[in-house]
């Protein structure tokens, strides 16, 4: 049966089924459930995850798996790694992607090179949650989207949903991947609700997602951009002007076909990526397309980024720094040659 | 190692004590301000308050000039205050308006201001630690005889930088004092879930070098003690560890319900253990400032903080053009 649920009841659902159906999975992370050792908590959780993301999981199933970490980043991350390719299947929470600063060589030099570095001996199953994302007044060290960082990481999978129904299948499905899998939450995403069917579902890495079929341009999204493009899609429908979304839903393994086959119709490409344009992931898309799509296209491929800044803290400034659905319309209908009144 | 000192005897000039106070006051009244700002919406934004640490903040930066400069954390706003930030810049800031110390550009966790010494508070847990090393580096480096001081949580002496840059420190005989603020609780984990040690201070041993813990409600603790580590780094003779036990009155951040602490806890750091209020009957028991004084004091910081309000609030933000400054650009 489906129901509406919110993203972060999604998240804390997959967690609960995967942590019922495989006792080898863990979860740490620094006050994923809270007040340790408080007396008068009785071993409830005081936040279960700063946004509450994580509520409950503590009371269902014990602080010997749902493992408060002191602000330790690269202590728990080196920990998660060893304890995956040693027999147990964690999740570990970094909160805020951007802490990732604090931990890197846990993933990049340890955890994404076992399998390969080791020739096949070691298998780390390791889920890393993070949150990511601008829009939440967060400011410039709480609101970056690092997914192009980790993308350039052999070894690792990456995966940004854009939907509750996403967020749980995809979660379930890198809690069971044998390799370290880095997993986005939109933190302005958290309380968007959508159906999601009851019970456990895994939607497979790697396979993109047609979120809006259209024939003028094609125009693939990452996470909450998704939305920016569907709105974009919707006001440029009543110009009579289809665009087609695509969602991409992992960043590596990219579902490569997928995108190529939709820029094959349409003849024209833009990605949206809330991230930094540099060495990103729309210009890793533009690159694939001009490399494998060249003879589809007929106009330039156009890249909607974040400008090559820092998140400022500014509400106003912070407004602008992210795209928007207007910004979308503007370019579709400058590739189109269509006139720009909307 | 000295055990937990508490001490009323310190000889302060009147004209100093007069500046304790007041900053301290300022620091409480600000906070309560930015507390009743985000509840009505008004303030974006992640926003962690210093309230009820104010005595580790002023009596350390009582001994510190505008080119001695101090590393912060996510709860900078006391650091600020002591170490000298205009209020209605630091308001502004946390507004994101354009006259905020750095533009509106950074926010409540990120304000900065070098000319006075303030280095930034920090969004990154455990982030000052190499920081302070390195302004102590310059400090040292163009033999001025400047110190560093780099202010931290109970919950940053578990992270991996706490010890890279004690140990650079020591081993460099920098000039940085390390003042531990162990209010207890990182984010919602109690100090003593997450720490080994039972005393941050303990930590000084490992890496040869000074430690003192003290009272941190007790300003003139924290003075004596923070007198004694600045002048040691004024000398070149390195590092200290100074861990003062306090407590915060609000949450980890604005929005934090805060069910990990114990009412009675709560209510008795608001009464008997308040910093504010231990040194008010002091200055008053020993005479150091009459009654009316310290009234004064009060309501010219009342009046500075309505000021700092109206100040934000009539300020405009930054103009669009300001997204792309201060970095380099050219997509």
């Amino acid at each position: 049966m489906t129901r509406k649920v919110s993203m972060s009841g999604a998240i804390n659902e997959a967690m609960k089924l995967a942590m019922r159906k495989d006792e080898n999975v863990i979860l740490m992370g620094e006050d994923v459930a809270g007040g340790a050792q408080v007396d008068h908590l009785q071993d409830e959780d005081a936040w279960g995850g700063v946004l509450g993301v994580t509520k409950g999981l503590v009371q269902e199933f014990g602080r010997e798996r749902i493992l408060d970490t002191p602000i330790t980043e690269a202590g728990y991350m080196g920990a998660a790694m060893a304890a995956a390719s040693t027999g147990l299947r964690p999740i570990a929470e970094l909160m805020f992607n951007d802490f990732i600063g604090s931990c890197l060589d846990e993933v990049l030099n340890q955890g994404a090179k076992f399998r390969y570095m080791f020739g096949g001996k070691a298998q780390v199953p390791v889920t890393i949650r993070t949150m990511h994302g601008a829009g939440f007044r967060a400011a410039a060290q709480h609101s970056q989207s690092l997914y192009a960082l980790f993308t350039a990481i052999p070894g690792v999978k990456v995966v940004v949903p854009s939907t509750p129904y996403e967020a749980k299948g995809l979660l379930l499905a890198a809690i069971e991947d044998n390799d370290p899998v880095i997993f986005f939450e939109d933190k302005t995403l958290y309380n968007m609700t959508g159906d999601v069917p009851e019970g456990y579902y895994t939607i497979p890495i790697g396979k993109a997602d047609i979120k809006r079929e259209g024939s003028d341009v094609t125009v693939v999204a990452i996470g909450k951009q998704v939305h920016t493009a569907l709105e974009a899609a919707e006001q440029l429908s009543q110009k009579g002007i289809e665009i087609e979304v695509v969602d991409p839903r992992s960043l590596s393994p990219l579902d490569e076909e997928a995108i190529l086959s939709s820029v094959e119709k349409t003849n024209r490409l833009i990605v949206i990526d809330e991230a930094n344009p540099r060495c990103s992931i729309a210009t890793d898309i533009a690159a694939l397309v001009a490399d494998k799509g060249f003879d589809y296209l007929d106009a330039p491929i156009k890249r909607i980024t974040a400008p090559h800044t820092p998140v400022p803290f500014s509400p106003p400034l912070e407004d602008i720094y992210l795209p928007k659905a207007e910004r979308v319309v503007k370019v579709v209908s400058e590739l189109l040659g269509t006139p720009l009144e909307v | 190692m000295k055990a937990l000192e508490s001490s009323k005897d310190v000889a302060l000039s009147k004209e100093k004590a007069q500046w304790m106070y007041q900053k301290m006051v300022e620091i409480r009244q600000f906070e309560d301000r930015v507390h009743e700002l985000f509840a009505k919406g008004i303030l974006p934004g992640f926003v962690h308050l210093y309230a009820g640490e104010e005595a580790v903040a002023v009596g350390v930066c009582a001994h510190l000039n505008d080119k001695d400069s101090i590393t912060s954390t996510h709860r900078g706003h006391g650091h600020c205050i002591a170490k000298g930030c205009d209020l209605d810049g630091m308001m502004a800031e946390i507004y994101g308006k354009v006259t905020g110390l750095c533009k509106g550009k950074g926010g409540s966790m990120h304000i900065a201001d070098f000319d006075k010494g303030m280095l930034g508070a920090n969004g990154i847990v455990g982030g000052g630690f190499p920081l302070a090393c390195g302004s102590a580096l310059t400090a040292k480096y163009k033999k001025t005889d400047n110190v560093s001081v780099c202010f931290f949580g109970d919950g940053a002496q578990n992270h991996g930088t706490f010890h890279e840059g004690i140990n650079l420190a020591a081993i460099w005989k920098l000039p940085v004092v390390f003042v531990a603020e162990n209010n207890g609780y990182a984010e919602a984990t109690p100090f003593s879930y997450a720490s080994s040690c039972k005393s941050i201070v303990d930590r000084a041993i490992a890496y040869n070098i000074p430690g003192i813990k003290v009272d941190g409600k007790d300003v003139l603790a924290v003075y004596q003690a923070a007198e004694e580590a600045v002048q040691r780094a004024r000398r070149g003779e390195g590092p200290t560890l100074i861990e003062c036990v306090t407590y915060r009155n609000y949450g980890h951040f604005e929005g934090d319900a805060q069910t990990y602490k114990a009412d009675q806890e709560k209510a008795e750091h608001k009464q008997d253990k308040d910093a504010i209020l231990l040194f008010r009957n002091h200055l008053l028991n020993e005479q150091l400032l009459a009654e009316r004084e310290v009234e004064a004091i009060e309501k010219s910081v009342e009046a500075a903080v309505n000021q700092a309000v109206k100040f934000s609030e009539e300020s405009p933000y930054p103009n669009a053009s300001e997204l792309l400054t201060d970095v380099y650009v050219s997509y």
